[in-house]
Protein backbone atom coordinates (compact mmCIF):
# COMPACT_ATOMS: atom_id res chain seq x y z
CA UNK A 1 0.00 0.00 0.00
CA UNK A 2 1.51 3.06 -0.86
CA UNK A 3 1.41 6.53 0.95
CA UNK A 4 -1.12 8.13 -1.36
CA UNK A 5 -3.50 5.31 -0.98
CA UNK A 6 -3.34 5.21 2.85
CA UNK A 7 -3.73 9.09 2.91
CA UNK A 8 -6.59 8.66 0.54
CA UNK A 9 -8.30 5.31 2.89
CA UNK A 10 -7.90 7.57 5.89
CA UNK A 11 -9.39 11.18 4.68
CA UNK A 12 -11.43 10.38 2.09
CA UNK A 13 -13.07 6.91 2.61
CA UNK A 14 -14.23 5.11 4.78
CA UNK A 15 -12.32 7.48 7.35
CA UNK A 16 -12.74 11.32 8.03
CA UNK A 17 -15.34 12.22 5.07
CA UNK A 18 -17.10 9.33 5.04
CA UNK A 19 -17.64 8.83 8.53
CA UNK A 20 -18.22 12.22 10.06
CA UNK A 21 -20.97 12.85 7.07
CA UNK A 22 -22.37 9.40 8.12
CA UNK A 23 -22.08 9.96 11.61
CA UNK A 24 -23.76 13.76 11.19
CA UNK A 25 -26.74 11.94 9.05
CA UNK A 26 -26.75 9.92 11.90
CA UNK A 27 -27.18 11.89 14.70
CA UNK A 28 -30.29 13.34 12.52
CA UNK A 29 -31.67 10.26 12.61
CA UNK A 30 -31.38 10.27 16.26
CA UNK A 31 -32.57 13.18 17.23
CA UNK A 32 -35.38 12.67 14.34
CA UNK A 33 -36.49 9.51 16.26
CA UNK A 34 -36.26 10.93 19.62
CA UNK A 35 -38.68 13.95 18.23
CA UNK A 36 -40.93 11.42 17.22
CA UNK A 37 -41.22 9.35 19.95
CA UNK A 38 -42.33 12.55 21.99
CA UNK A 39 -45.04 13.25 19.39
CA UNK A 40 -42.82 15.90 17.96
CA UNK A 41 -42.03 17.26 14.10
CA UNK A 42 -37.89 17.30 15.14
CA UNK A 43 -35.02 18.91 13.34
CA UNK A 44 -34.30 18.74 9.36
CA UNK A 45 -32.05 16.51 7.71
CA UNK A 46 -29.17 19.16 7.95
CA UNK A 47 -29.19 19.73 11.29
CA UNK A 48 -26.19 17.93 12.18
CA UNK A 49 -23.92 19.75 9.61
CA UNK A 50 -25.45 23.29 10.80
CA UNK A 51 -24.90 22.84 13.94
CA UNK A 52 -21.37 21.69 13.30
CA UNK A 53 -20.56 24.52 10.63
CA UNK A 54 -22.39 27.01 12.96
CA UNK A 55 -19.46 26.45 16.07
CA UNK A 56 -16.89 26.48 13.59
CA UNK A 57 -17.91 30.15 13.06
CA UNK A 58 -18.05 31.01 16.47
CA UNK A 59 -15.43 32.64 19.01
CA UNK A 60 -12.88 29.92 20.86
CA UNK A 61 -12.68 31.33 24.77
CA UNK A 62 -9.48 29.69 27.03
CA UNK A 63 -10.89 29.60 30.55
CA UNK A 64 -8.41 32.00 32.29
CA UNK A 65 -5.56 28.94 34.51
CA UNK A 66 -6.16 26.33 32.00
CA UNK A 67 -3.60 24.49 29.94
CA UNK A 68 -3.68 25.42 26.90
CA UNK A 69 -2.08 22.49 25.53
CA UNK A 70 -4.64 19.88 26.81
CA UNK A 71 -7.09 22.09 26.37
CA UNK A 72 -6.85 22.34 22.62
CA UNK A 73 -4.98 19.34 22.25
CA UNK A 74 -7.74 16.58 23.64
CA UNK A 75 -10.68 17.13 20.73
CA UNK A 76 -7.80 17.04 18.38
CA UNK A 77 -6.69 13.56 19.78
CA UNK A 78 -10.21 11.99 20.26
CA UNK A 79 -10.98 13.06 16.42
CA UNK A 80 -7.71 11.80 15.21
CA UNK A 81 -8.62 8.59 17.09
CA UNK A 82 -11.85 8.01 16.08
CA UNK A 83 -10.98 8.63 12.69
CA UNK A 84 -8.12 6.07 12.80
CA UNK A 85 -10.72 3.54 14.40
CA UNK A 86 -13.02 3.75 11.55
CA UNK A 87 -10.49 3.82 8.57
CA UNK A 88 -9.51 0.38 9.83
CA UNK A 89 -12.47 -0.90 11.13
CA UNK A 90 -14.94 -0.37 7.64
CA UNK A 91 -11.54 -1.35 6.08
CA UNK A 92 -11.39 -4.35 7.68
CA UNK A 93 -15.49 -5.10 6.99
CA UNK A 94 -15.46 -3.89 3.11
CA UNK A 95 -12.10 -5.48 2.04
CA UNK A 96 -11.90 -8.26 4.49
CA UNK A 97 -8.70 -9.72 3.22
CA UNK A 98 -6.20 -6.99 3.17
CA UNK A 99 -6.56 -6.33 7.40
CA UNK A 100 -3.41 -6.90 9.01
CA UNK A 101 -3.00 -9.05 12.33
CA UNK A 102 -4.07 -7.92 15.68
CA UNK A 103 -6.34 -5.05 14.21
CA UNK A 104 -9.21 -5.92 16.68
CA UNK A 105 -7.01 -4.91 19.70
CA UNK A 106 -5.52 -1.84 17.41
CA UNK A 107 -9.47 -0.75 17.45
CA UNK A 108 -10.74 -1.41 20.73
CA UNK A 109 -8.05 0.61 21.93
CA UNK A 110 -8.94 4.09 19.55
CA UNK A 111 -12.39 3.06 20.25
CA UNK A 112 -11.50 3.91 23.92
CA UNK A 113 -9.65 7.17 22.75
CA UNK A 114 -12.92 9.45 22.62
CA UNK A 115 -13.57 8.81 26.50
CA UNK A 116 -10.06 9.57 27.39
CA UNK A 117 -9.93 12.78 25.22
CA UNK A 118 -13.15 13.86 27.09
CA UNK A 119 -11.48 13.20 30.96
CA UNK A 120 -8.23 15.07 29.45
CA UNK A 121 -10.27 17.96 27.87
CA UNK A 122 -12.05 18.41 31.30
CA UNK A 123 -9.45 17.99 33.42
CA UNK A 124 -8.04 20.75 31.54
CA UNK A 125 -10.40 23.20 31.68
CA UNK A 126 -10.40 24.21 35.37
CA UNK A 127 -13.91 24.15 35.93
CA UNK A 128 -15.29 22.27 38.63
CA UNK A 129 -18.01 21.12 36.82
CA UNK A 130 -15.98 20.34 34.25
CA UNK A 131 -13.47 18.25 36.62
CA UNK A 132 -16.95 16.30 37.93
CA UNK A 133 -17.62 15.58 34.70
CA UNK A 134 -14.30 14.07 33.67
CA UNK A 135 -14.53 11.87 37.14
CA UNK A 136 -17.85 10.55 36.33
CA UNK A 137 -16.35 9.77 32.37
CA UNK A 138 -13.51 8.20 34.11
CA UNK A 139 -16.09 5.87 36.00
CA UNK A 140 -17.79 5.16 33.46
CA UNK A 141 -14.71 3.82 31.63
CA UNK A 142 -14.13 1.72 33.74
CA UNK A 143 -17.24 0.08 33.98
CA UNK A 144 -18.17 -0.53 30.39
CA UNK A 145 -14.82 -1.47 29.52
CA UNK A 146 -14.86 -4.61 31.35
CA UNK A 147 -17.54 -6.39 29.73
CA UNK A 148 -16.84 -5.03 26.38
CA UNK A 149 -13.69 -6.50 26.55
CA UNK A 150 -15.55 -9.89 27.70
CA UNK A 151 -18.03 -9.71 24.84
CA UNK A 152 -15.78 -8.96 21.93
CA UNK A 153 -13.79 -12.25 23.16
CA UNK A 154 -16.38 -14.52 22.37
CA UNK A 155 -16.89 -14.35 18.37
CA UNK A 156 -12.78 -14.52 19.23
CA UNK A 157 -12.81 -17.62 21.33
CA UNK A 158 -15.80 -19.40 18.76
CA UNK A 159 -13.42 -18.44 15.70
CA UNK A 160 -10.67 -20.63 17.33
CA UNK A 161 -8.49 -17.78 18.41
CA UNK A 162 -8.87 -15.15 15.55
CA UNK A 163 -7.37 -11.55 15.83
CA UNK A 164 -8.00 -9.96 12.36
CA UNK A 165 -11.35 -8.22 11.90
CA UNK A 166 -11.04 -9.48 8.36
CA UNK A 167 -10.71 -13.22 9.37
CA UNK A 168 -13.65 -12.49 11.88
CA UNK A 169 -15.65 -11.03 8.94
CA UNK A 170 -14.81 -13.92 6.58
CA UNK A 171 -15.21 -16.42 9.30
CA UNK A 172 -18.87 -15.04 9.27
CA UNK A 173 -19.59 -14.97 5.73
CA UNK A 174 -18.58 -18.77 5.95
CA UNK A 175 -20.20 -19.87 9.01
CA UNK A 176 -23.20 -17.64 9.87
CA UNK A 177 -23.05 -14.66 12.49
CA UNK A 178 -21.93 -15.48 15.94
CA UNK A 179 -25.62 -13.82 17.35
CA UNK A 180 -27.12 -17.02 16.26
CA UNK A 181 -25.39 -19.13 18.66
CA UNK A 182 -26.16 -18.53 22.82
CA UNK A 183 -22.87 -17.42 23.39
CA UNK A 184 -23.19 -14.42 20.37
CA UNK A 185 -26.77 -13.42 21.58
CA UNK A 186 -25.75 -12.86 25.54
CA UNK A 187 -22.55 -11.02 23.85
CA UNK A 188 -24.50 -9.29 21.71
CA UNK A 189 -26.83 -7.79 24.14
CA UNK A 190 -24.07 -6.86 26.67
CA UNK A 191 -22.10 -5.28 23.95
CA UNK A 192 -25.74 -3.60 23.03
CA UNK A 193 -26.04 -2.12 26.73
CA UNK A 194 -21.71 -1.10 26.37
CA UNK A 195 -22.35 0.54 23.44
CA UNK A 196 -25.09 2.75 25.24
CA UNK A 197 -22.98 3.54 27.49
CA UNK A 198 -19.95 4.18 25.30
CA UNK A 199 -22.02 6.78 22.99
CA UNK A 200 -22.89 8.21 26.26
CA UNK A 201 -26.55 8.69 25.87
CA UNK A 202 -29.44 8.21 28.95
CA UNK A 203 -29.49 6.39 30.93
CA UNK A 204 -25.26 6.78 30.80
CA UNK A 205 -24.90 10.10 30.28
CA UNK A 206 -23.69 11.51 33.77
CA UNK A 207 -20.43 12.63 32.48
CA UNK A 208 -22.15 15.37 30.67
CA UNK A 209 -25.29 16.00 32.14
CA UNK A 210 -26.88 18.68 31.16
CA UNK A 211 -29.51 19.40 33.84
CA UNK A 212 -27.13 19.13 36.79
CA UNK A 213 -23.35 19.59 36.45
CA UNK A 214 -24.30 21.92 33.06
CA UNK A 215 -22.64 19.86 30.23
CA UNK A 216 -19.98 18.41 32.39
CA UNK A 217 -16.57 17.79 30.58
CA UNK A 218 -17.59 20.29 27.64
CA UNK A 219 -18.52 23.06 30.42
CA UNK A 220 -15.54 25.31 29.12
CA UNK A 221 -15.24 24.55 25.43
CA UNK A 222 -16.76 26.95 22.71
CA UNK A 223 -16.78 27.40 18.78
CA UNK A 224 -14.26 25.39 16.73
CA UNK A 225 -13.00 22.54 19.82
CA UNK A 226 -16.60 22.02 20.65
CA UNK A 227 -17.25 21.63 17.04
CA UNK A 228 -14.45 19.10 17.17
CA UNK A 229 -16.14 16.98 20.63
CA UNK A 230 -19.77 17.23 18.56
CA UNK A 231 -18.05 15.65 15.38
CA UNK A 232 -16.47 12.96 17.06
CA UNK A 233 -19.75 11.92 18.87
CA UNK A 234 -21.30 11.75 15.78
CA UNK A 235 -18.44 9.45 14.51
CA UNK A 236 -18.36 7.22 17.22
CA UNK A 237 -22.23 6.70 16.52
CA UNK A 238 -20.73 5.88 13.02
CA UNK A 239 -17.83 3.45 14.59
CA UNK A 240 -18.96 1.65 17.54
CA UNK A 241 -22.42 -0.10 16.10
CA UNK A 242 -20.27 -0.82 13.46
CA UNK A 243 -17.47 -2.55 15.49
CA UNK A 244 -20.14 -4.55 16.97
CA UNK A 245 -22.11 -5.31 13.86
CA UNK A 246 -18.51 -6.56 11.91
CA UNK A 247 -16.85 -8.66 14.90
CA UNK A 248 -20.67 -9.57 16.38
CA UNK A 249 -23.26 -9.91 14.34
CA UNK A 250 -22.38 -10.54 10.21
CA UNK A 251 -20.64 -7.99 9.12
CA UNK A 252 -21.75 -6.57 5.89
CA UNK A 253 -21.12 -10.17 3.79
CA UNK A 254 -20.48 -10.55 0.51
CA UNK A 255 -23.61 -10.24 -1.54
CA UNK A 256 -26.16 -7.39 -2.03
CA UNK A 257 -28.74 -8.70 0.02
CA UNK A 258 -26.47 -9.02 3.12
CA UNK A 259 -25.13 -5.54 2.69
CA UNK A 260 -28.98 -4.43 2.48
CA UNK A 261 -29.13 -6.55 5.95
CA UNK A 262 -25.87 -5.29 7.35
CA UNK A 263 -27.28 -1.73 7.00
CA UNK A 264 -30.64 -2.45 8.07
CA UNK A 265 -28.94 -4.24 11.43
CA UNK A 266 -26.73 -1.02 11.55
CA UNK A 267 -29.81 1.06 11.97
CA UNK A 268 -31.60 -1.16 13.86
CA UNK A 269 -29.17 -1.07 16.93
CA UNK A 270 -28.94 3.34 16.23
CA UNK A 271 -33.16 2.99 16.78
CA UNK A 272 -32.91 0.91 19.60
CA UNK A 273 -29.87 2.87 21.72
CA UNK A 274 -32.05 6.09 21.01
CA UNK A 275 -35.48 4.67 22.08
CA UNK A 276 -33.71 3.22 25.22
CA UNK A 277 -32.24 6.70 25.82
CA UNK A 278 -35.81 8.08 25.40
CA UNK A 279 -37.80 5.58 27.88
CA UNK A 280 -34.88 5.69 30.53
CA UNK A 281 -34.19 8.36 33.25
CA UNK A 282 -30.73 9.52 33.82
CA UNK A 283 -28.45 6.97 36.96
CA UNK A 284 -26.52 7.60 39.49
CA UNK A 285 -22.83 6.81 38.71
CA UNK A 286 -22.78 4.02 41.58
CA UNK A 287 -25.53 2.65 39.82
CA UNK A 288 -23.83 2.94 36.51
CA UNK A 289 -21.28 0.16 37.95
CA UNK A 290 -23.09 -1.90 40.30
CA UNK A 291 -24.87 -2.21 36.80
CA UNK A 292 -22.23 -2.97 34.52
CA UNK A 293 -19.44 -4.69 37.30
CA UNK A 294 -22.89 -6.65 38.06
CA UNK A 295 -25.71 -8.47 35.94
CA UNK A 296 -23.57 -6.80 32.51
CA UNK A 297 -20.24 -8.40 33.27
CA UNK A 298 -21.66 -11.92 34.90
CA UNK A 299 -23.45 -12.21 31.53
CA UNK A 300 -20.05 -12.03 29.80
CA UNK A 301 -18.25 -13.70 31.70
CA UNK A 302 -20.81 -16.36 31.39
CA UNK A 303 -21.14 -15.85 27.20
CA UNK A 304 -17.26 -16.36 27.83
CA UNK A 305 -17.56 -19.96 29.35
CA UNK A 306 -20.56 -21.02 26.91
CA UNK A 307 -17.98 -19.72 24.25
CA UNK A 308 -15.07 -21.73 24.89
CA UNK A 309 -17.41 -25.15 25.83
CA UNK A 310 -18.80 -24.73 22.22
CA UNK A 311 -22.28 -23.42 22.78
CA UNK B 1 -18.22 34.09 6.94
CA UNK B 2 -21.87 34.52 5.30
CA UNK B 3 -22.08 30.93 5.06
CA UNK B 4 -20.80 30.25 8.93
CA UNK B 5 -23.55 32.97 9.83
CA UNK B 6 -26.10 31.05 7.64
CA UNK B 7 -25.60 28.04 9.73
CA UNK B 8 -25.86 30.06 12.64
CA UNK B 9 -29.15 30.88 11.86
CA UNK B 10 -30.51 27.04 11.26
CA UNK B 11 -29.21 25.98 14.99
CA UNK B 12 -29.32 28.28 17.51
CA UNK B 13 -28.83 27.14 20.99
CA UNK B 14 -30.30 29.27 23.91
CA UNK B 15 -29.09 29.63 27.31
CA UNK B 16 -31.67 30.78 29.73
CA UNK B 17 -30.84 32.91 32.28
CA UNK B 18 -33.29 34.37 34.97
CA UNK B 19 -33.28 37.36 36.80
CA UNK B 20 -34.84 38.00 39.57
CA UNK B 21 -38.01 36.98 37.36
CA UNK B 22 -41.45 35.95 38.97
CA UNK B 23 -40.84 32.57 36.56
CA UNK B 24 -43.60 32.85 34.85
CA UNK B 25 -41.31 33.62 31.86
CA UNK B 26 -39.19 30.87 33.25
CA UNK B 27 -41.95 28.40 32.78
CA UNK B 28 -43.62 29.24 29.59
CA UNK B 29 -40.09 29.38 28.19
CA UNK B 30 -40.70 25.19 28.33
CA UNK B 31 -43.66 25.58 26.08
CA UNK B 32 -41.73 25.87 23.52
CA UNK B 33 -40.39 22.41 23.74
CA UNK B 34 -43.59 20.60 23.68
CA UNK B 35 -45.39 19.09 20.07
CA UNK B 36 -47.77 22.09 19.58
CA UNK B 37 -44.61 24.47 19.29
CA UNK B 38 -41.69 22.68 19.24
CA UNK B 39 -38.79 24.87 18.04
CA UNK B 40 -36.23 22.26 17.07
CA UNK B 41 -37.85 22.04 14.08
CA UNK B 42 -35.62 25.09 13.83
CA UNK B 43 -32.45 23.57 15.41
CA UNK B 44 -33.00 25.55 18.71
CA UNK B 45 -31.86 23.79 21.35
CA UNK B 46 -31.69 24.54 25.27
CA UNK B 47 -27.97 24.20 26.53
CA UNK B 48 -26.51 23.79 29.97
CA UNK B 49 -23.79 25.70 29.48
CA UNK B 50 -23.11 29.54 28.35
CA UNK B 51 -20.11 29.07 26.35
CA UNK B 52 -22.34 26.81 23.77
CA UNK B 53 -25.37 29.27 23.66
CA UNK B 54 -25.80 31.32 20.30
CA UNK B 55 -29.16 33.31 21.98
CA UNK B 56 -28.86 34.69 25.58
CA UNK B 57 -32.72 34.48 26.40
CA UNK B 58 -32.49 36.90 29.63
CA UNK B 59 -36.00 36.95 31.96
CA UNK B 60 -36.71 39.40 35.01
CA UNK B 61 -36.22 42.36 36.11
CA UNK B 62 -31.94 42.84 37.31
CA UNK B 63 -32.20 43.37 40.81
CA UNK B 64 -29.04 44.44 42.68
CA UNK B 65 -27.79 41.02 42.90
CA UNK B 66 -28.66 39.44 39.23
CA UNK B 67 -26.98 42.65 37.01
CA UNK B 68 -23.90 41.51 38.26
CA UNK B 69 -24.16 37.87 37.31
CA UNK B 70 -25.66 39.39 33.93
CA UNK B 71 -22.76 40.92 32.85
CA UNK B 72 -20.41 37.92 33.72
CA UNK B 73 -22.63 35.10 32.16
CA UNK B 74 -22.33 37.99 29.04
CA UNK B 75 -18.80 38.17 28.71
CA UNK B 76 -18.50 34.39 29.38
CA UNK B 77 -20.45 33.58 26.13
CA UNK B 78 -19.11 33.03 22.35
CA UNK B 79 -19.57 35.56 20.57
CA UNK B 80 -21.57 36.01 17.62
CA UNK B 81 -24.68 35.67 20.68
CA UNK B 82 -27.67 37.23 20.07
CA UNK B 83 -29.27 38.65 23.53
CA UNK B 84 -32.93 38.54 23.72
CA UNK B 85 -35.31 40.18 26.46
CA UNK B 86 -38.02 38.52 27.44
CA UNK B 87 -40.87 39.64 28.74
CA UNK B 88 -42.29 43.26 30.08
CA UNK B 89 -39.74 43.04 32.99
CA UNK B 90 -36.42 42.41 31.07
CA UNK B 91 -37.90 44.81 27.94
CA UNK B 92 -38.61 47.59 30.59
CA UNK B 93 -38.90 46.34 34.16
CA UNK B 94 -42.77 46.24 33.81
CA UNK B 95 -44.67 46.48 37.30
CA UNK B 96 -41.17 46.92 39.14
CA UNK B 97 -40.12 49.49 37.57
CA UNK B 98 -39.24 52.20 40.72
CA UNK B 99 -39.09 48.99 43.28
CA UNK B 100 -36.39 49.75 45.72
CA UNK B 101 -33.46 46.73 44.71
CA UNK B 102 -34.49 47.17 41.04
CA UNK B 103 -31.19 48.68 38.91
CA UNK B 104 -31.40 49.75 35.49
CA UNK B 105 -33.23 48.22 32.62
CA UNK B 106 -31.70 45.38 30.73
CA UNK B 107 -30.64 47.36 27.84
CA UNK B 108 -28.64 49.73 29.62
CA UNK B 109 -26.66 46.57 30.78
CA UNK B 110 -25.73 44.88 27.71
CA UNK B 111 -26.69 45.10 24.37
CA UNK B 112 -29.88 43.75 23.35
CA UNK B 113 -31.19 42.55 19.95
CA UNK B 114 -34.79 41.29 20.40
CA UNK B 115 -37.34 42.25 22.65
CA UNK B 116 -40.27 40.08 23.17
CA UNK B 117 -43.01 42.01 24.96
CA UNK B 118 -46.03 40.53 27.07
CA UNK B 119 -46.36 39.29 31.11
CA UNK B 120 -45.68 36.25 30.17
CA UNK B 121 -45.46 36.70 26.39
CA UNK B 122 -46.88 33.64 24.26
CA UNK B 123 -45.52 30.77 22.50
CA UNK B 124 -46.25 32.26 19.06
CA UNK B 125 -44.87 36.17 19.93
CA UNK B 126 -41.40 33.97 21.53
CA UNK B 127 -41.42 32.19 17.92
CA UNK B 128 -41.74 35.34 16.09
CA UNK B 129 -38.87 36.77 18.18
CA UNK B 130 -36.42 34.49 18.16
CA UNK B 131 -37.31 34.06 13.99
CA UNK B 132 -36.13 38.32 13.61
CA UNK B 133 -33.21 37.88 15.46
CA UNK B 134 -31.88 35.40 13.83
CA UNK B 135 -32.74 37.10 10.73
CA UNK B 136 -30.91 40.43 12.17
CA UNK B 137 -27.86 38.44 12.44
CA UNK B 138 -27.97 37.57 8.77
CA UNK B 139 -28.30 40.84 7.69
Amino acid sequence: MSIGHAVLLFLIFPGFLFTAVLGLFVSWVDRKVTARVQFRVGPPFYQGFADFFKLLGKETIMPTGASRLFFLGAPLMGLAAVTLASTILIAGMVWPNQSFAGDLIVVFCLLAMPSLAMIMGGAASKNAFASLGASREMKLVLSYELPLILAILVPVIQSGWRLRIGELVNYQVAHGSFAWSVSGAIALLVSILCLQGKLGLVPFDQAEAETEIMGGALIEYSGPPLAMFKLQKAMMLVAMPAFILAVLWGGLGNSISSFILGLAKYLIMIVLVTLIRNTNPRVRIDQVMKFFWGVVSVSGVLAVISAAVGF
Amino acid sequence: MGFLLKMLAKSPWVFHLSCGSCNNCDIEILDLLTPRFDVERFGALLVGSERHADALLVTGAMNRKSAKRLKTVYEQTAKPCLVIAFGACASGQGIFRDSYPMTVPLDEIIPVDVYIPGCPPKPEAMIAGIIKGLQKLKG
